[in-house]
């Protein structure tokens, strides 16, 4: 065995392990730290298969964004040391039963799926794909890179309206 | 036997029904966004994995990862936003207790 396929394991068990404890974990707040861990684990999975453009941006949005504004939000909205009531059992069971034939489902399929897959070194420069993201030709991604901006817009807009107080409260 | 385009796919199923597992037990609407935002990291990882093992020429893959992740940033602010909204009107944010609109 490789060390690069040493460190993809220990990833995987990385990522695994901090994604389960943050699904289960009574706490809120310890919920949301196993989220960042999780998330940096993605993170270092794109490193791993060299995609460093998309481990940045995992890092700056994800890492610094949102698990920032979930932690905000558990702030605001509850009291962070108390542990939340625990779900009751038949749900439990029937959630695990759930996920794991789902998970069994695709193990299956990918038993029998067979990938063709090259070897060659997949390399991203950030010039190219500068390039390709706001070109207007046929490969280009001009009209969606321009409809997301327009979508962060009215989130943006939307977020500020909901959030507001209603004057007769101020 | 070296690690391929299968094994990271495993990995972000994996990470998927841990997601879906959240998203079923969890009634706290915080943690049910968290594991949205698990679910979401692990097609992220597909689209990245599938760019790489099978298209290594190209950057589709890459870009749909850009795009999810930025329709991911604008849903999880929209959705805190209405959680707050929430907790102001309810002083609470678990879904059993808001049933407003059940008759």
């Amino acid at each position: 065995m490789k060390a690069v396929d040493i460190i993809f394991y220990f990833i995987a068990i990385f990522v695994l392990t901090t994604g389960v404890l943050a699904v289960t974990t009574r706490k809120i707040f310890r919920s949301a730290i196993w989220l960042l861990f999780c998330l940096m684990g993605v993170a270092a999975l794109y490193f791993w298969m060299n995609a460093n453009f998309i481990a940045a941006i995992q890092i700056a949005v994800y890492v610094g964004g949102i698990v920032v504004l979930i932690i905000f939000s558990i702030f605001l909205t509850q009291q962070s040391g108390n542990q939340m009531p625990k779900p009751n059992s038949l749900r439990i069971i029937i959630a695990s039963i759930a996920s794991l034939i789902g998970f069994g489902l695709l193990l299956q399929l990918y038993n029998k799926q067979v990938f063709q897959t090259t070897n060659k070194n997949f390399d991203i420069d950030i010039a190219t794909l500068g390039k390709q993201l706001l070109s207007t030709d046929t490969n280009g991604y001009a009209l969606p890179f321009e409809v997301i901006s327009m979508l962060l817009l009215a989130a943006m807009v939307g977020c500020i309206v909901i959030a507001m107080k209603p004057k007769a409260q101020l | 036997m070296t690690v391929g385009l299968t094994h990271i796919i495993v990995l972000s199923t994996a990470l998927f029904f841990i997601g879906m597992y959240g998203l079923f037990t969890r009634r706290n609407m915080i943690t049910m966004l968290m594991s949205i935002e698990l679910m979401l990291n692990s097609v992220n990882i597909n689209f990245v994995a599938f760019n790489k093992y099978l298209y290594p020429d190209k950057m589709d893959g890459i870009f749909f990862s850009i795009f999810i992740i930025a329709i991911a940033a604008a849903e999880a602010a929209v959705a805190i936003a209405i959680i707050i909204n929430l907790y102001r009107t309810h002083k609470s944010i678990d879904v059993d207790d808001v049933t407003d609109l059940k008759q």
